[in-house]
């Protein structure tokens, strides 16, 4: 059914002002905020190295080659081996794989849950919203890593635990955000006009509710995504995350430093740039899309 | 102030009720038997006794109320059981431990301070210049360097360094001396991770510092400061530079208790025996009891820290005093 404004809309000549290019719009934004494009274009450039990791390289990243042990750096071997004789660029690319895949899960999942949490607690308000927040007051007052190695302690390690407990912690902090920007939604009046229509409370929270809630939500999604790398390449550097032969960041770091510096110093130092640069980009990234989304959060 | 202290307190106990209402029934969420798991996780054949003698340390054939009441009368008196990996107090455990975790934590901490105060004054001052992006890219790296490679490449570097100017490579002592016995030492070995952690959490110390600095700045006071000819290192040191320091003492503070888990980490790589490597040693070796002590411990020290803070707070602006 259309609607008075969508029939203006739709009489209105679009021809006089000439519809902009993608490109154009996209060029604009990169100029405006240049360390948001670089950032973003890394996180392109990451998502397709872990897409296309096995065209990128035709080494095995599992597969140990014992006459090949301690290579250094050389045009074979970009970053040279490790102790098993398996390339560490390859492992690397491959790293980057279960990186952005535990990332992106746990970010995705911790937000969504916060955000459904959040919205909640915010719309039915009262003794529910009030001890639902000194709940989530607890669950914060655990540091993210305690929270996930808790959660280890109780369903093991693998990816999906790690996953699992990376985003448990995440829920709450996503949820608190969440809620004070909800609580405002709450007391405009079309929240009311929708309770008098009848409508269920699911539908509210979904259709009308989570919808204006959308900007806190993907500034905690970005902002997550670099804290959950970070995580994983703890809880995998710990031996109490991916387990081998996985690769995974954190594990490649795992061994005595003694023993690389003297055999081997590349061994530790290509996964840690790599944890380092992801990380970086994921928050130059979050920042930038912070900035667009909400100005007023630019100070915190 | 007296009211609002002692309101803050009274606060504090249903939120530390609740940390441990949390840790307790985390451990029973598990689907089975907390023992059978530990034991039999492996695969291996487990003799039933050495089971029924798990579940007794627990006190799992109890009913869960009853469970619960020992639990928390446990906490409160300081009775924390036996460790389940060890069979040794789990107060002894932590006792060991704690005098070099704590020497580490605030180490790192002042070395978070050191750092990030003055980098946060130049970058402020020198605002929108070169100098300000070094600064603010070093924090920035901060944040997203794990600590624990840092901490490798400090080993790296030591042993490298240590092999090209003296011949021989160095390395930090392994063994933990206390500070009153060897300072010398005992500095040596855990200035490194001290330093290692420090770094990270100078980051959001460092912006913290900026930020406050950069508002204070643009105060009045300090444009008549500035308008009477006042020495401009006299307006930051005496004027500006005290009054921005007030968010940045809660940031540090905040970060102190977060430091506990950089510990975790840090702990490890250096091969320190401190309480950060207790627990990811608990975690592995499936000590429930033990997990639960720290994780319990943690809590209490993030509480304690918070309620100091928000009391430091209250003292250092008058305005929010009786909020």
């Amino acid at each position: 059914m259309a609607s008075p404004t969508d029939l203006a809309v739709s009489e209105m000549d679009f021809d006089a002002v000439p519809e902009r290019s993608l490109l154009s719009k996209l060029k604009d934004t990169a100029r405006k905020k240049p360390l948001g494009a670089v950032s973003a274009c890394a996180v392109i450039a990451m998502i397709l190295l872990a897409g296309f990791a096995n065209i990128i390289t035709f080494y095995d990243p599992v597969q140990n080659s014992f006459d090949s042990m301690h290579v250094a750096p050389s045009v074979a071997h970009w970053f040279g081996t490790d102790q098993f004789g398996r390339d560490i660029f390859t492992r690397i690319v491959f790293g980057a794989r279960t990186a952005l895949f535990i990332g992106f899960s746990a970010a995705i999942m911790g937000s969504t849950a916060g955000l459904v949490l959040g919205v909640g607690s915010a719309y039915f308000g009262g003794r529910f919203d009030l001890i639902f927040q000194r709940f989530m007051d607890i669950f914060i007052s655990f540091p993210l890593i305690i929270m996930a190695l808790s959660v280890v302690s109780i369903f093991g390690t693998g990816t999906q635990n790690v996953i699992f407990a990376i985003t448990i912690p995440l829920i709450p902090r996503c949820a608190r955000v969440v809620r004070s920007s909800a609580l405002s939604i709450r007391e405009i009046p079309y929240v009311d006009a929708a309770r008098a229509l009848g409508f269920a409370h699911v539908r509210i929270i979904f259709r009308h509710m989570i919808p204006n809630v959308m900007a806190p939500y993907l500034i905690m999604l970005t902002s997550f995504l670099g804290q959950a790398i970070l995580l994983e390449a703890s809880l995998s550097y710990l031996g109490l995350g991916v387990q081998e032969p996985t690769a995974a960041w954190g594990l490649m770091l795992q061994g005595g430093a003694e023993e690389y510096a003297e055999s081997a110093p590349w061994i530790p130092v290509f996964p840690g740039l790599a944890i380092t640069a992801s990380v970086f980009a994921f928050n130059l990234f979050g920042d930038a899309v912070r900035d667009t989304l909400d100005p007023r959060l630019r100070s915190e | 102030m007296y009211k609002y202290t002692l309101k803050r307190i009274l606060l504090m106990f249903p939120t530390l009720l609740g940390a441990a209402v949390l840790v307790f029934f985390m451990l029973r969420l598990i689907p089975g038997d907390v023992c059978e798991l530990r034991m039999a996780g492996s695969g291996m054949y487990v003799d039933k006794e050495a089971i029924a003698t798990c579940q007794e340390n627990l006190g799992i054939n109890t009913p869960i109320y009853v469970q619960f009441i020992d639990f928390i009368t446990g906490f409160f008196t300081f009775d924390l059981g036996n460790s389940m990996w060890t069979g040794k107090p789990i107060l002894h455990e932590i006792g060991l431990r704690f005098e070099l975790s704590l020497q580490v934590a605030i180490m790192a901490t002042l070395t978070g301070i050191l750092i990030s105060i003055p980098l946060g004054t130049i970058s402020a001052i020198k605002q929108d210049t070169w100098i300000d992006y070094v600064v603010r890219s070093i924090s920035i790296a901060g944040i997203a360097m794990p600590s624990f490679w840092l901490g490798i490449l400090i080993i790296l570097g030591l042993l490298i360094m240590t092999q090209k100017v003296f011949g021989d490579p160095w390395m930090p002592p392994i063994h933990y001396t206390p500070i009153w016995e060897d300072p010398v030492a005992n500095i040596s070995q855990l200035i490194w991770p001290a330093v290692a952690t420090g770094y990270r959490y100078s980051a959001v110390a460092t912006r913290m510092t900026r930020s406050a600095l950069l508002e204070v700045l643009r105060e009045d006071y300090v444009r008549t400061a500035r308008a009477k000819g006042l020495l401009e290192k006299l307006i930051i040191n005496r004027h500006a530079l005290k009054n921005s320091l007030l968010p940045v003492v809660t940031v540090i503070g905040l970060e102190f208790a977060f430091l506990m888990g950089g510990l975790v980490v840090t702990e490890l790589v250096f091969n320190l025996n401190g309480l950060g490597k207790l627990l990811v040693e608990s975690v592995s070796n499936h000590d429930y009891t033990m997990t639960q002590a720290l994780v319990m411990l943690v809590a209490v020290v993030f509480i304690f820290t918070n309620l100091f803070i928000d009391i430091l707070y209250a003292w250092l602006d008058p305005r929010i005093r009786y909020s």
